[in-house]
């Protein structure tokens, strides 16, 4: 099998997959669960519930009527209990359903099976719409709208992302694993409801026996156009715009997204999702996560329901080893530090990892001087100069900052892993990058407001010389003159 | 839940970081620069040789801390990087200078080369080959008497009661490449005394093969970028022949590889993008053989070094493509 990677940078920080031969463990249901109302990228949901509602498992407790939004689902059968802003792994405290469970585990809607030649298109993209798909991978897009083209766009290529480039994560890998056929209907379903007519399955050579089941669950199967690539294994090389460039040879334009050069790309977890959304009619109420790190006594792979607190986790996977120093959600090298154990796992949590204290020599944060050494631009994976970014930042010099394309960044966290004065590039590339795109849209809010009042004054001044002209003719002549 | 057993610190991502930090960089560079000094102590053995070495280093620690005081920064000597200009300073001298002249020299390097521009990483020139330069011009005789140690006469060359002798391209300049031949007896006595290092020079530029090895051990470990010293070496090889240079000789000669390897790939004082790389080594060669053909001076590559150290800002305008800004796609 040709292997495929993209150019230039990249990392390959030690593996540390310690939970790659853990099979997936189903967690036992706590007593109480959080569920954020918003769990996706787009816009938030509204409680379909209330206070003291009896509630079953599958039942849509917060919907949107807007476009690019995903439902969420009862995680358990029980009593709402409140409805009030909690942690979330996001970081600010969001409106979250809390339901008590009755640990009756009674289901809403007994689930049905379904036939994927009964479906149309449009069927499918409704179903995974309702069932509350969103990006597993971490990113949360709704997955509906990501494969709902807009007009004048197609896409040609779907690419399943079964990369997991980043360190400690094994939930793709097992999902791939023990759930192969499962990843497969996932991406036939989704063949279906885009329209693609060639498909890949990217995985990393570091997880080759994961490629070889699918490629022989393919065969079995007869399935014709959809083929398993190997990629190097490489940070970031499940970056979305680097499994194009690897395995496409093409390149997502700037600010734009895949559907540009025709390709969308879906973790393999999402897949699994889709299948038993579409084909078992099952909402998204649960996902194989990992649960790993120092810190934790049994780290393992779970499927964990979603609305789950940490501190249920910890208990039922035997406590922690030591004192609890960082709680990462996500992989080690995008992933997002959390400040309280209360945050509940989401739909977006592929991995949870628990460190002591040695997390804070894992990522010293004491600075020295830049030395130039340039391993941050030789590693970069879009070809930027973070430590002149960085630069800018610091003098707050935003416009240098957008000319060295600063909000091309995808923050992978490449240039500060590598840099050995140990400076916070990522971090403050991601200032700039913000404040640049703050900048945009004040400056895109003036030229509006600019317009509109160009546009009001055209009329009024146009209403002015009819009025004048209606009024005396010869006036106008004069006002010409003068003018 | 335990309280006690929670006390949960949120930093940015990544959550990791890679082990290279700047002194293991610097030690690395350190332990490159090794087997060429021993190469040169051995050569030029006396205790003096030994002496100039050890003086040198505590001269640029010494300095460091000077220059931290002065420009009331914490000092940071456990960075080893004064260490290294401190090698790196006493490797271009002859071996024969005397202490007070590596003292000045370093103190020179280490001051006016790295502090008086803000420090590590701010500094626009190597700052060893600033401390020599500045005693070049100062001490011009003392720069170019080349002592005679036993280890290091040609087989046909100077006389046995000679206290000094010249360089492999002193002789070139003054007399041509036919007596530098003739003092070696065959061609390929020359270019084996040049590639082992028994030749005449300054204490740690002389064994080619050496430097090699430790400039392949850096880019190994990924500290130099192969492009600088491979461009500059070529260069030199493909322009020398057609000014009437032996190439192999213009390579083996002189500092090529201590500079090439060592001290054109200063990080501050050197370009940070690939492309630009590239174009500086091949500017560097171009400059040295300049130098050497019709300059005042037999050898060209510390002056090369810092005048097109100069223009790396301008290298340092040669940017990557930009992931999906047009164009350059393969993979």
């Amino acid at each position: 099998m040709k292997l495929f990677t993209f150019k230039p940078g990249g990392v390959h920080p030690d593996e540390m997959k310690i939970t790659k031969d853990r099979p997936f463990v189903q967690m036992s249901v706590p007593a109480v669960v959080v569920v954020p109302l918003s769990q996706h990228i787009g816009a938030p949901n509204t409680p379909t519930v209330k206070v003291g509602d009896h509630v079953k498992i599958g039942q849509v407790i917060g919907s949107s009527t807007a476009f690019v939004s995903a439902p969420v689902h009862a995680t358990v059968s029980g009593e709402v209990v409140a409805i009030e802003p909690r942690p979330h792994p996001l970081g600010k405290n969001v409106q979250a359903v809390v339901i008590k469970n009755d640990f009756k585990d009674e289901w809403f809607e007994p689930p049905q099976k379904r036939d994927l030649d009964s479906l149309t298109k449009d069927d499918i993209l409704k179903i995974i719409r309702e069932k509350g798909i969103v990006g597993m991978g971490g990113a949360t897009f709704p997955t509906a709208v990501k494969l709902s083209p807009p007009k004048g766009k197609t896409i040609e290529t779907l690419i399943a992302n079964g990369a997991e480039c980043e360190p400690y994560l094994t939930t793709d890998y097992r999902t791939m694993l023990e759930f192969t056929d499962k990843v497969i209907d996932g991406f036939l379903v989704e063949m279906k409801a885009s329209g693609a007519k060639q498909g890949f399955i990217a995985v990393e050579d570091n997880k080759s026996d994961a490629a070889e089941k699918l490629e022989n669950r393919l065969k079995e199967r007869g399935v014709k156009n959809v083929e398993v690539v190997l990629v190097k294994t490489k940070y970031p090389q499940g970056g979305e715009k680097q499994l194009i460039k690897a395995v496409m040879g093409k390149e997502v334009p700037a600010g734009g997204l895949p559907l540009d050069v025709g390709v969308v790309v879906q973790n393999v977890g999402t897949l699994k999702a889709i299948a038993e959304a579409v084909l078992e009619d099952k909402p998204l109420i649960e996902r194989g996560t990992t649960v790993s790190g120092t810190a934790i006594k049994n780290p393992g792979n779970y499927i964990i329901r979603i609305g789950t607190p940490i501190t249920h986790i910890i208990e039922q996977t035997g406590g922690l080893t030591r004192k609890l120093r960082k709680l990462i959600f996500g992989g080690p090298m995008m992933g997002l530090a959390q400040s309280t154990v209360e945050v509940p796992v989401i739909k977006g949590t592929s991995g949870i990892l628990f460190f002591g204290e040695e997390a804070l020599e894992m990522a010293p944060q004491d600075e020295s001087p830049c030395i130039r050494c340039s391993r941050c631009v030789d590693h970069c994976p879009i070809g930027l100069m973070p430590l002149l970014i960085d630069h800018a930042w610091r003098r707050k010099d935003m416009k240098l900052a957008e000319s060295l394309n600063a909000t091309d960044c995808i923050e992978c966290g490449v240039c500060s892993y590598v840099c050995p004065s140990k400076r916070h590039l990522t971090e403050n590339i991601r200032f700039a990058k913000q404040a640049i795109i703050k900048q945009r849209k004040i400056e895109a809010a003036k030229q509006a407001a600019f317009e509109k009042l160009k546009a009001l004054r055209e009329k009024q001044e146009k209403e002015a010389a009819e009025k004048a002209k209606s009024a005396s003719p010869s006036k106008e002549k004069g006002g010409k003159e003068n003018g | 839940m335990d309280d006690k057993m929670i006390d949960l610190v949120v930093t940015s991502s990544p959550h990791i970081r890679d082990k290279v930090k700047v002194s293991s960089i610097m030690w690395d560079v350190v332990i490159a620069l090794l087997p060429a000094l021993v190469a040169g102590l051995y050569f030029f053995w006396s205790l003096h040789t030994l002496g100039i070495v050890i003086v040198s280093i505590i001269s640029a620690e010494l300095a460091e801390i000077l220059g931290a005081w002065m420009f009331r920064k914490p000092v940071s000597l456990k960075d080893f990087s004064a260490v290294v200009t401190g090698v790196l300073f006493v490797m271009v001298m002859p071996p024969s200078s005397p202490y007070w002249l590596i003292i000045v020299g370093a103190f020179t390097a280490i001051i006016l080369g790295k502090w008086i521009f803000g420090g590590i990483g701010s500094n626009p020139f190597n700052p060893a080959l600033v401390g020599r330069a500045v005693l070049m011009i100062s001490w011009p005789a003392l720069m170019t008497t080349w002592k005679v140690f036993p280890h290091i006469i040609p087989p046909h060359g100077v006389s046995a009661n000679a206290v000094t002798m010249a360089t492999p391209l002193n002789v070139v300049k003054l007399h041509g490449f036919s007596q530098l031949i003739a003092e070696y007896g065959t061609k390929a006595a020359l270019y084996k005394a040049l590639f082992l290092g028994n030749v005449g020079g300054s204490l740690g530029e002389t064994s080619a093969l050496l430097l090699l090895i430790g400039g392949l051990y850096l880019i190994l470990k990924g500290i130099i970028d192969w492009k600088i010293p491979t461009a500059y070496i070529t260069t030199v090889f493909v322009l020398s022949p057609i000014f009437g240079r032996d190439p192999l000789f213009s390579i083996l000669a002189g500092g090529l590889f201590l500079g090439a390897f060592f001290m054109a790939t200063d990080y501050s004082s050197s370009p940070i993008t690939s492309k630009g790389r590239l174009w500086y080594g091949i500017s560097l060669g171009f400059i040295t053989v300049m130098i050497r053909v019709f300059g005042a001076y037999p050898e060209g590559v510390m002056f090369s070094i810092l005048i097109v150290q100069l223009f790396v800002p301008f290298f340092d305008k040669i940017l990557p493509h930009v992931y999906g800004h047009g164009k350059e796609v393969k993979s």
